[in-house]
């Protein structure tokens, strides 16, 4: 079974790199957000530092959404899904890690980039620390949640949309918590560890329930 | 390696409703070990619904669908003994043929011919290392076909196998689903045309 999650990891990856679009993409649409924001608000640095935190995370959420309505569609539509379900590995961890898999190519350099992105926002050390481990811990949260609206929308042909509405609400948790950990590490009056951890619960719960939530849409998808 | 020469599929008085219309009324259908099944009836009277039911794709309203291995302490569940071949493919264009049925074989587990071998089986041998997009809709068929022989599964659904099948690729197929028989596996065909081989055993599904 090990093998099967392997494979299934290995060529979600190949098929990324070989398609191309879906991770270079989000990274420039994220980079166009943060490059345009200085421009709407004007060239106050303070202002700037101050809301830079929650730019970078609504930039990361939006390249996020961005992606996620293939993550099961391409599978759909093509019938590789039913071979899936043939598997004897169980649906669930097949889509935990075709999860992982698009994290890695969509979250993972966004949160390597963002320490270099938030300079153009005028983000000082501790701040882009604080960002960037929000980033680390909630990015997968978001991947996974969305995971849940794109098995439910599996089957519209524009399903980008119902996804995102679906998402939203799912994920104002994860944006709270992260933001108010990246303002923590900012202003360093409050603790950074309280959200922190409550931002990293909601990503090991996220990551424990989710795939259960997204596999169950899945099987329901074919009727 | 010969599959076990007593398993069979019973499918027992099936009813499926779809969208609010019973699109299957009490199917009852039983296959033995080395025997071939052929679904017909006209458009839309329900051949691929009743393959994607027994695969486990949809639920059916009642009635059931088994699979059972005599002598077997564990036997698996029904979908780990298909392979089911549809009117999608159930290949990436992106990936090569042989990548696509390496993958095939790594999710379907019990290897059975090489990705290269199998591909060459299906007279598929020089294409192997070209990405399935650029196949042509029968070359795309054959490589699907080719998924059975690489993994070993003992119950084939195929849904109109012959579909974009040239005349000497329907003799192919032909030939590799006599031979999954006489290894004691089951077939079952939706089909309009006959597969052609002895002792098929026809389900006719009339219109409700």
């Amino acid at each position: 079974m090990t093998d099967t999650l392997l494979a299934v990891f290995y060529r979600d990856l190949v098929l990324s790199r070989r398609i191309g679009g879906g991770g270079s993409l989000a990274i420039i649409f994220f980079l166009g957000l943060v490059t345009i924001v200085p421009f709407a608000i004007g060239p106050d640095l303070n202002l700037l530092s101050r809301i830079g935190p929650a730019i970078l995370w609504l930039g990361a959420f939006l390249a996020t959404l961005l992606g996620l309505d293939r993550l099961f569609q391409a599978d759909h539509e093509d019938g590789s899904l039913d071979q899936m379900l043939l598997s004897p590995a169980p649906l669930e961890l097949v889509v935990l890690v075709k999860c992982l898999a698009h994290w890695c190519v969509t979250g993972l350099p966004l949160v390597i980039l963002s320490p270099l992105f938030g300079l153009m926002l005028a983000l000082n050390g501790p701040t882009l620390g604080g960002v960037t481990a929000s980033l680390l811990v909630g990015t997968p949260a978001l991947t996974f949640l969305g995971a849940i609206g794109a098995a439910l929308t599996v089957t519209l042909r524009r399903g980008g949309l119902l996804l995102s509405i679906l998402v939203v609400p799912l994920a104002v948790p994860v944006m709270i918590f992260s933001v108010s950990a990246a303002s923590a590490a900012a202003s360093g009056t409050v603790s950074f560890l309280t959200p922190f951890l409550i931002l990293c619960a909601l990503g090991l719960a996220s990551f424990a329930l989710a795939p259960i939530a997204a596999a169950a849409a899945l099987r329901g998808a074919g009727e | 390696m010969s599959h076990t020469q007593f398993c069979h599929l019973l499918v027992a008085d099936l009813w499926v409703v779809r969208g609010g219309r019973t699109v299957l009324r009490s199917v009852s259908l039983q296959l033995d070990a080395g025997q071939l099944g052929e679904v017909t009836g006209s458009n839309g009277v329900g051949k691929s619904t009743l393959l994607r039911v027994i695969a486990g794709f949809l639920p059916p309203a009642s009635g059931y669908a088994s699979w059972n291995e005599l002598g077997a302490k564990d036997p698996a569940p029904l979908a780990e003994r298909v392979h089911y071949v549809g009117h999608l493919d159930g290949l990436k264009s992106a990936l090569t043929a042989r990548e696509n049925l390496q993958f095939g074989l790594t999710l379907s587990g019990r290897a059975r011919l090489p990705p290269r071998e199998a591909l060459d089986r299906v007279e598929l041998a020089h294409v192997v290392d070209l990405p399935v997009g650029y196949l042509s809709a029968g070359q795309r068929r054959r490589v699907a076909l080719a998924r059975l022989l690489v993994a070993d599964r003992p119950l084939w659904l195929l849904d109109e196998p012959l579909t974009a099948l040239d005349r000497a690729a329907r003799v192919m197929l032909m030939g590799i689903v006599a031979d999954h028989l006489g290894r004691g596996g089951l077939v079952l065909a939706a089909t309009h045309e006959s597969l052609g081989l002895p002792g098929a055993l026809e389900l006719r599904l009339e219109a409700q």
